[in-house]
């Protein structure tokens, strides 16, 4: 009686090597480490820059126990936190252009366990520090930018094709055209459709009589301009990232019109959120350099076609509307110095149409000024406005005035990232310190060792042996947890933690079920193999039907929850299905393996049963 | 050891009258709580910036908050958080300033201040994100409570099905009640405690609604008061050891968890107590008198002799 099918007693060993196997990496501290990785695609990761990255650190007398090449990049690791830095600043003097150099920490468990897939669990960022952004992608902005670009295409397309308009307007993300000849407009309405399937372009006459063409975005355009408008706001932020340098960033989309960016580890939170939530485009545009107009625009009248903004040191500059170059014709910056009088400047590189345009527009406007504009968020600022000294051919610039080293190195970095699509906005930021990060892991692991410690003592010694058994149970059900959370990389957050300590307490409640109910049953007067037997079954249903409600309340955290909270339900749901199968399946093949052999039992050593005096013991057929 | 040593089963339903008053004027107090408090909703739902901010010694609030008042920065507060050395400042959202510039803002002059302080945690949210995050905690609310009663309702019968969620959501609106009352701060792992609860304490039910199952087809004489009582009776061993199992692992995250979990752990906590109480105490009564009878239950479910029928005192 009560015996188990081998089969069964090997499902639970290998559940339980495995388990044990998968759970060992989090037991192996980490080790700091420096990570070089690519910052370009094309940029190869090869053997040389291993030796490359050996060399240097020799080079600098800094000790490392050893450098590793693997998919992502070159990782070296080092005896402390020191030694890292030293290291980091090293390699950046020799290999930071090209590459990224991050720092990192490193599990120190061998490599045989690594190539396994056994890793640690991945922690969230509430316990290992860094920054949680949210971005939210402009989407209106986006659209309104395809639409400047329409207006200009369709003006010339009324030029190619001769086609008399009095005027072009963009009319919310749509342009409207105006026209005084009825034949002309039709004319319009088809070269349009004919040439601009993305456009649905429709006659309408305005209240005055006046004929007009109004030019729309199909929506299904729409979409795909938005969506591009994410891709491409997630490469630019992935570049900036890049700059940073963080070791494993995660940048994704969320929803239709969002980005989330998680930077692990990442100590200056100020200045990742500088570079980030930079919504800069950069402009390059003529100085209008009438005197009159200027002092009239700062008496207060600007005239048409120019703004006036100031530079960096509060001086007013009127610049013309016209853009002659934007940010995206810039193939590369880099932040260095003015040969001539050793000043900080950015050297800038253009592409061929850029190069083009700019030879053009030096030789025409030879000692005029030039403004370098940087538009961001609602507010526009002149970089630089240098004058003109000759023709520049070759694509390549030099931009210097009055500016910092760190001036130089963020503007060259913001020309560099490229601009942005549509403007994006931090609508959550959630940034936890390093210190605080431990702090909460030390403070989670507490909990749940001291309250399993005190729910162990008291189920054994309420419960004897069978006590015993489901405290195995547990610790088994705490084991195969880890493990699955370790084998799935789910992020683990300190409601995490917490509900690793919740789970543990309620799977308890199986073993309690089970265990009063043998009680129960010797109680009233069945054998003890005929107790164990009808406990574990008259026991499984409930224990299924309160699972399934409690896993119905963790798919719903699941779906609904965001951030921590979703943490808290991936290990809740986890949890619930380990424990079916470790106080259920295993402590019944313990107990098997306990009492199974015996052919004659007497008792079974589950605490002091009380039998009520009066109670006629009637014995069961269960 | 055995605690609960019961003579015979305790009448639990001659009482329901009064177990039914006691938890309607909770429930009610509660409701008045919520609806004149109200809850006090954290940076979460509300929107908003929260700083921790770590000094060398203890904080001066006087010096932290004339730093502060400097900034324009609307209706903020400042108080200890955890350890005297630490303080945390709320920022309300401010319609046109960006919080990734208010936070740094705030650091800056509290560094200018005094050099020892240390940002340990930023927590912005936006409004559109705190509105979201609000609705899909109520929406997670609103499903968790469907999938239980659907899920009830096939499993036993819709009278058990409406009993326990009516008896679980009053827990839930009770402990809205205490956090309300208290003007304890309610966060997102308060909801995710909230949601626990509900899935935690539907448990309860489903074990005595398990029993009065059971009861009913061994129990063919009795009525249905006497089967009810005597499935409560006979399960409250398991309630009290069970709920005192998780109790303390919920004791020890109050103990050792720090602030960050201490909502969470008392969210809990009173969830656990009034869990027993209410999935025990209110539910079965309601079944009782929503008119359960024997044949609900075991008519379709009748196997052939395999439950041996029992004589129970």
């Amino acid at each position: 009686m009560n015996r188990y099918p081998f089969w069964k007693y090997a499902l639970i060993a290998v559940a339980v090597a495995i388990g044990f196997l998968y759970t060992l990496p989090n037991f192996f501290p980490e080790d700091p480490a420096v990570q070089v990785s690519s910052s370009k695609a094309g940029v190869k990761l090869d053997a040389a820059l291993l030796q490359n990255v050996e060399d240097t650190l020799k080079g600098a007398g800094i000790p490392f126990r050893g450098a590793v090449l693997d998919a992502t990049g070159v990782k070296v690791r080092f005896d402390d936190p020191d030694t890292q830095l030293k290291a980091k600043d090293a390699l950046v003097a020799k290999l930071g252009s090209t590459y990224i150099v991050a720092l990192n920490l490193l599990s120190s468990s061998p490599g045989w366990l690594t190539s396994i897939g056994a890793l640690p669990m991945y922690l969230g960022l509430d316990l290992r520090g860094g920054v949680h952004f949210l971005l939210q992608v402009d989407m209106k902005a986006a659209l309104e930018k395809a639409g400047d670009r329409y207006m200009a295409d369709l003006r010339s397309l009324m030029r190619n094709e001769k086609i008399q308009y009095a005027g072009i307007s963009r009319e919310g993300v749509g342009v409207a055209l105006r026209f005084r000849d009825e034949s002309e407009r039709n004319k319009a309405l088809v070269a349009i459709d004919r040439n601009f399937p993305d456009l649905v372009a429709r006659g309408q006459d305005a209240p005055g009589g006046e004929l007009r063409v109004l030019a729309q975005l199909k929506p299904e355009a729409q979409k795909r301009i938005q969506d591009g408008a994410v891709q491409q706001n997630i490469q630019i932020l992935r570049n900036r990232v890049n700059e940073l340098g963080v070791a494993e960033p995660i940048i994704q989309r969320q929803g239709a019109e969002r980005v989330v960016v998680q930077l692990p580890g990442v100590q200056d939170t100020a200045r990742a959120k500088d570079i980030l939530g930079r919504t800069a485009t950069l402009e390059i545009r003529m100085v209008n350099e009438d005197p009159g107009a200027h002092e009239q625009a700062v008496a207060g009248q600007v005239p048409f076609g120019s703004d006036l903004y100031t530079d960096r040191s509060g001086v007013p500059v009127l610049v013309r509307r016209q853009v002659v170059l934007t940010g995206d014709r810039i193939n590369d910056a880099q932040s260095g110095f003015d040969q001539r009088n050793n000043e900080p400047a950015v050297h800038v590189s253009l592409d061929g149409a850029g190069a083009r345009i700019f030879k053009e527009v030096t030789r025409e406007n030879v000692g005029k000024r030039m403004a370098i504009v940087l538009v961001e968020r609602g507010r526009t600022e002149v970089i630089t406005a240098p004058v003109i000294r000759e023709e520049i051919g070759g694509g390549r610039v030099q931009i210097s005035g009055r500016m910092s080293t760190r001036e130089a190195n963020d503007i060259a970095l913001l020309m560099r990232a490229g601009a942005l699509a549509a403007p994006m906005e931090i609508v959550e930021e959630r940034t936890v310190g390093p210190s605080l990060g431990k702090e909460n892991i030390e403070k989670g692991f507490h909990s749940v060792m001291w309250g399993f410690v005190v729910l162990a003592a008291f189920i054994c010694a309420y419960y004897m042996l069978m006590g015993v058994i489901s405290t195995i149970a547990l610790s088994i059900n705490l084991l195969l947890l880890v493990a699955i959370l370790s084998m799935l990389q789910a992020t683990l957050t300190l409601p995490g933690i917490a509900a690793i300590a919740l789970t543990l307490g309620m799977a308890i409640d199986a073993n309690v079920l089970i265990n009063e109910r043998i009680r129960e049953e010797i109680r009233w007067g069945a054998t003890p193999h005929a107790a164990i037997q009808a406990g574990y079954e008259r026991a499984w249903g409930t224990i299924l039907d309160s699972n399934i409600t409690t896993l119905i309340a963790g798919i719903a955290l699941f779906l609904f929850g965001s951030g921590p909270v979703r943490g808290f339900a991936v290990v809740h749901c986890i949890g619930i299905m380990t424990s079916m199968f470790s106080a259920v399946f295993v402590s019944r093949g313990i107990v098997a393996v306990v009492y199974g052999g015996r052919k004659k039992l007497d008792r079974i050593s589950i605490g002091q049963i009380w039998r009520p005096a009066a109670a006629p013991a009637v014995p069961s057929k269960g | 050891m055995e605690f609960f040593r019961f003579r015979r089963d305790i009448p639990f339903m001659r009482h329901a009258l009064v177990f039914n008053v006691i938890s309607l004027v909770t429930f009610l107090a509660a409701v008045f709580f919520l609806a004149t408090r109200g809850l006090n909703f954290g940076v979460d739902f509300r929107g908003g910036t929260v700083i921790e901010v770590n000094y060398a010694q203890a904080v001066d609030f006087t010096r932290v908050r004339s730093a502060i008042d400097k900034l324009d920065v609307g209706e903020y507060s400042a108080q200890s958080f955890g350890a005297a050395n630490t303080a945390l400042i709320r920022l309300p959202l401010k319609p046109g300033v960006s919080s990734a510039q208010l936070s740094d803002r705030v650091m800056t002059a509290l560094k200018a201040d005094d050099p020892s302080a240390r940002q340990v945690r930023v927590e912005f949210v936006g409004p559109q994100v705190g509105k979201e995050l609000y609705e899909n905690g109520a929406l997670a609310l609103l499903l968790v409570a469907i999938g239980i009663v659907a899920y009830l309702a096939a499993r036993f019968e819709w009278r058990f099905a409406v009993a326990a969620i009516v008896a679980n959501l009053h827990d839930v609106i009770i402990i809205m009640g205490f956090f309300a009352f208290f003007q304890w701060e309610f966060s997102l792992p308060v909801l995710a405690a909230l949601l626990a609860v509900l899935g935690y304490s539907v448990n309860e039910s489903v074990v005595v609604a398990d029993r009065i199952r059971e009861n009913f087809r061994k129990m063919r004489k009795a009525t249905v008061s006497h089967v009810i009582d005597n499935a409560i009776t006979s399960t409250m061993s398991r309630t009290i050891i069970t709920h005192g199992s998780t109790q303390i692992m919920v004791t020890s995250m109050l103990i050792f968890g720090g602030e960050a979990l201490h909502y969470f752990a008392l969210a809990l906590t009173i969830g656990i107590l009034f869990g027993i109480y209410s999935s025990v105490l209110v539910m079965a009564p309601l079944v009782m008198w929503m008119g359960v009878s024997r044949e609900d239950l075991v008519k379709p479910e009748k196997r052939s002799g395999a439950e041996g029928e029992k004589i129970l005192p």
